[in-house]
């Protein structure tokens, strides 16, 4: 029996469906079954704008599948079969072309004449230059995430005629084109947003937080917060290959075993974001296909505080991380459904691939030989934290990681921290001495993770750690062009200084996994974490 | 005699403003002592020092408290409750559509609770160890012991995973049914109303399995509460007198004993019903149940102030409400409360 033809029959629900037209919309409804995509996610959307103050991250998967940017990246087949994005291959999504002036100081984009906004408008240079000063003037994350692109101000943005748009760059970075494929620079209405625009809010972020109007992929149909948000396809879409669904519906579902029990039955075609244990009894059991890829340059790493005396000395670091149980972390936090970033061959890297593991292993006697050379050889106590809304890996790593340690002598205290405390206390105010953390760039290229992590007072440093080489070579490399001859030895010199200093200790790469239905296929993972439906479409294997 | 009822119920209302004012303050203080800054956390993945301030800003928590207070209430006093940060809407927006599911779940359950429990109760009463009673002390027993999330788990994967009898647990509704227009925000009321009995029968059936876990948990107290009210009430003079004088057992039973015996039932019935809105956000989790007890239990954990201060004030309102309304019942009971009253 196929499962998904739910409307078929699955108890009193649906036993009047075909007798009565007793829905407003039916025909939309019941005949769209094989054309609709449902998907369950265990977060809420709190917002269709991503600009907005307070727009969470559940919420950026909307801006991904109901708009369009400049530019996308292309997707690549790993060698495990999965589909994942491709960070080196960019794509036009609104843009035709794009052309890098000689001088390498701006970029010209050519926009595709037939795009169109869902209401009809066509998409001009001036909507691009109003949604591009929108996602740098309204401040919070998106200023943050356009800054790393060196995107800073509305000057930079300058409509040459209609159909083409400038940027003017503050400075060479190999960064800006990529920062125009993430999900914060995307296309909204200039024209909508000005009518509806008011004097406190100029950017009508008010009006946009409920009433999308853009050029993407799906329309949005309703929403439902906390419910549901349901997505029909814009049939007029220019920005890439027609996707196969007619709609798509999100529901959200809270509990992890219900979404798993839904997805095992075949009512909902794709389980977004399982933990690892299920992903690795779904893998075995069969019912469900697992789809999931590494996230890329993103590590779970334990953090000892710098400003915590004991882990000023690189010896009680270095100790620390010989004293980790990888192996058992990786067998009873991941489910193996990760990267290990252990056991690496050398202390200096052989190349600038990153992540990379380290060269630490579980040797308890390297690990009390190092401690003993210490002022701290007779061991010490020290909280070990970690934020609850990841306790899923986190406890269970956090654990392990307690008994390690006191096999060297060092007393770890479990600290477990709810979800708004832990952004303060362990990257604004950095004050944990010892916690589990799980930054992970969008961006993909290792100074751009080191930019975030390594470098003294940026948020994901939350180990305090600061190194006058590593910020030069964090400065040098960061905005320099991959093919430069000197990018490689500094980049692979910033790995061997994270291998020696070890103010970040990598416990593994994490999988982002969900559970999909098997008659559906073209889940793409993505840096961003959201669920891109455009791609999705019936497996017709 | 009505005009005395009017009278105590305007003076149990007057009563509970001060109740109510109190708590306005109490929750405005509880929730920024929290620990955990709001603007941080809704700041977002990246966001700096800076951005986290201009959030702090904008949510207005760079002002002292005192001014705070006077802006909430200057609020509330328009009937607005804030907005709240962690779903984008309006407080009073989300009490509104997430109230009615809560209640319509609660009432439901428990009705078929009291449907089941109050007869079990008396039968266990009348019949003092035998298999009813055992019946009764094994249901309360049960009930009491099983946590609502393993209730609602084992029932969803019996009826639903293994014989797939139940719908998809997807909230309120199926996929494919649209929800009524909106009248009293009770989906199979609504329907009922609009005539649409297909889309009643599957609000029905989606509330079928959420409200059986949560009648099970609530069966307990209720069934224990009848039976021992009933037994003291059977072993009272006025029902031997009654007895004696030859009254037929079944009028004994229930004109004499079992109106006597409704009103610590009652009472119960109202605590019964005040906890179970407040605990049903696992049985709310596990069904998708899109409830006001998931929704305050995510804003306490985010430090959404705005959300939490709603919560808290609806939930006292409807105290407030439900206790007047059990006090009411009383004197329909037994007219003599009225008139100490």
């Amino acid at each position: 029996m196929r499962r998904r033809n739910f409307l078929a029959g699955s108890g009193a629900a649906v036993a009047g469906a075909n007798l009565i037209p007793f829905l407003r919309s039916s025909a939309a409804w019941a005949q769209g079954a094989a054309d609709t995509l449902v998907i369950a996610t265990s977060t809420t959307i709190n917002s269709l704008d991503l600009h907005r103050v307070g727009t969470n991250r559940p919420s950026y998967q909307v801006t991904v599948n109901l708009y369009d940017r400049l530019l996308t990246f292309g997707t690549k087949v790993t060698a495990d079969g999965a589909v994942v994005y491709d960070y080196t291959k960019l794509k036009g999504e609104l843009a035709e072309s794009w052309k890098v002036a000689d001088d390498g100081m701006s970029v010209t984009f050519k926009l595709k004449p037939t795009a169109k906004f869902w209401d009809g408008t066509p998409v001009t240079a001036d909507d691009v230059k109003w949604s591009l000063d929108r996602a740098v003037s309204l401040g919070g994350f998106p200023g943050v995430q356009m800054k790393a692109g060196s995107l800073e101000k509305p000057e930079q943005f300058e409509v040459v005629d209609a159909q083409t748009f400038r940027i003017k760059f503050l400075r060479k970075s190999k960064l800006t084109l990529p920062d125009l494929a993430v999900p914060v620079p995307f296309i909204l209405s200039a024209k909508v947003g000005k009518e509806k625009a008011t004097e406190k809010d100029p950017w009508a972020t008010e009006w946009f937080h409920r009433n999308p109007m853009g050029s993407g992929a799906y329309k949005l149909e309703r929403w439902d917060p906390g419910q549901q948000v349901v997505y029909t396809r814009n049939d007029a879409w220019v920005g890439g290959p027609l996707p196969a669904y007619k709609r798509v519906i999100i529901r959200e579902i809270p509990a992890q075993a219900t979404r798993r029990a839904l997805v095992e039955r075949g009512d909902i075609a794709l389980a977004f974001e399982i933990p690892s244990k299920d992903a690795q009894e779904l893998k075995k059991a069969g019912k469900a296909v697992v789809v999931g890829a590494p996230i890329d340059n993103c590590l779970h790493v334990l953090c000892p505080n710098l400003d915590f005396a004991p882990f000023k000395d690189k010896k009680v670091r270095q100790a620390i991380a010989y004293a980790v149980p990888y192996d058992q972390i990786f067998k009873q936090a991941a489910y193996e459904r990760g990267v290990p970033m252990w056991g690496g061959k050398s202390a200096t890297p052989a190349d600038i691939s990153w992540p990379q593991p380290f060269p630490y292993t579980t040797d308890y006697d390297k690990a009390k030989a190092l401690l003993s050379q210490t002022a701290f050889k007779d061991g010490f106590e020290v909280p070990l934290s970690f934020d609850l809304g990841t306790a899923e890996w986190g406890e269970p790593a956090a654990l392990l990681i307690q008994e390690g340690l006191s096999k060297i002598g060092i007393k770890a205290t479990i600290d477990k921290i709810p979800g708004a405390n832990w952004r303060t206390r362990a990257l604004v105010e950095k004050k944990l001495p010892l916690h589990l953390e799980n930054f992970g760039g969008w961006l993909d290229t290792p100074d751009y993770y080191f930019f975030w992590a390594y470098l003294k007072g940026n948020l994901f440093n939350s180990s305090n750690y600061d190194d006058a080489e590593m910020k030069a070579l964090i400065d040098e490399t960061l905005h320099m062009e991959t093919s430069d001859p000197t990018y490689a030895p500094k980049i692979k010199r910033m790995i061997a200084k994270a291998f020696d200093d070890v103010p970040r200790i990598p416990l593994w790469q994490p999988f982002l996994d969900s559970a999909m239905r098997k008659d559906v296929a073209g889940y793409t993972s993505w840096f961003h974490r959201q669920p891109d439906v455009r791609f999705m479409a019936p497996n017709k294997a | 005699m009505t005009a005395a009822r009017l009278l105590s119920i305007a003076k149990r209302l007057g009563q509970t403003l001060p109740v109510l004012a109190g708590i306005l303050v109490i929750t405005f203080l509880l929730t920024r002592a929290l620990p955990g800054d709001p603007a941080a956390y809704f700041a977002g993945p990246a966001a700096d020092e800076k951005s986290i301030a201009e959030i702090r800003k904008s949510l207005g928590l760079d002002r002292s408290l005192p001014a705070q207070f006077l802006i909430y209430i200057g609020q509330l006093a328009k009937g607005d409750l804030g907005q709240s940060i962690s779903t984008g809407q309006p407080v009073v927006t989300e009490l509104f559509t997430r109230l009615p599911a809560s209640l319509e779940l609660t009432l439901a359950a428990l009705t078929l609770s009291l449907l089941i429990a109050v007869p079990l109760g008396v039968l266990a009463a009348t019949r003092p160890d035998t298999w009813v009673d055992h019946l009764c002390r094994f249901v309360v027993t049960a009930g009491v012991s099983l946590p609502t999330f393993f209730t609602g788990l084992a029932l969803l994967y019996v009826f639903y995973y293994l014989l797939g009898w139940a719908p998809a647990p997807l909230g309120r509704l199926d996929i494919i049914v649209l929800p009524p227009t909106r009248i009293t925000g009770f989906y199979t009321i609504d329907a009922l109303l609009a005539g649409d009995f297909a889309t009643f029968r599957a609000a029905l059936a989606q509330l079928t399995l959420p409200a059986t876990t949560l009648a099970l948990f609530t069966l307990a107290p209720i069934a224990r509460m009848t039976r021992g009210s009933m037994l003291q009430v059977l072993a009272s003079d006025f029902v031997r007198t009654a007895r004696a004088a030859g009254l037929p057992g079944r009028t004994v039973l229930f004109t004499y004993a079992f109106r006597n015996a409704l009103l610590p039932v009652v009472t119960t019935l109202g605590m019964v019903f005040s906890f179970t809105l407040g605990a049903n956000v696992l049985v709310e989790k596990v069904f998708a149940w899109p409830g006001i007890g998931s929704y305050a239990i995510e804003a306490l954990t985010v430090s959404d102030y705005a959300a939490v201060q709603g919560f808290v004030l609806a939930m006292a309102i409807l105290f407030v409400a439900l206790n007047l309304l059990i006090d009411i019942a009383y004197t329909l009971i037994d007219p003599r409360i009225a008139s100490e009253a």
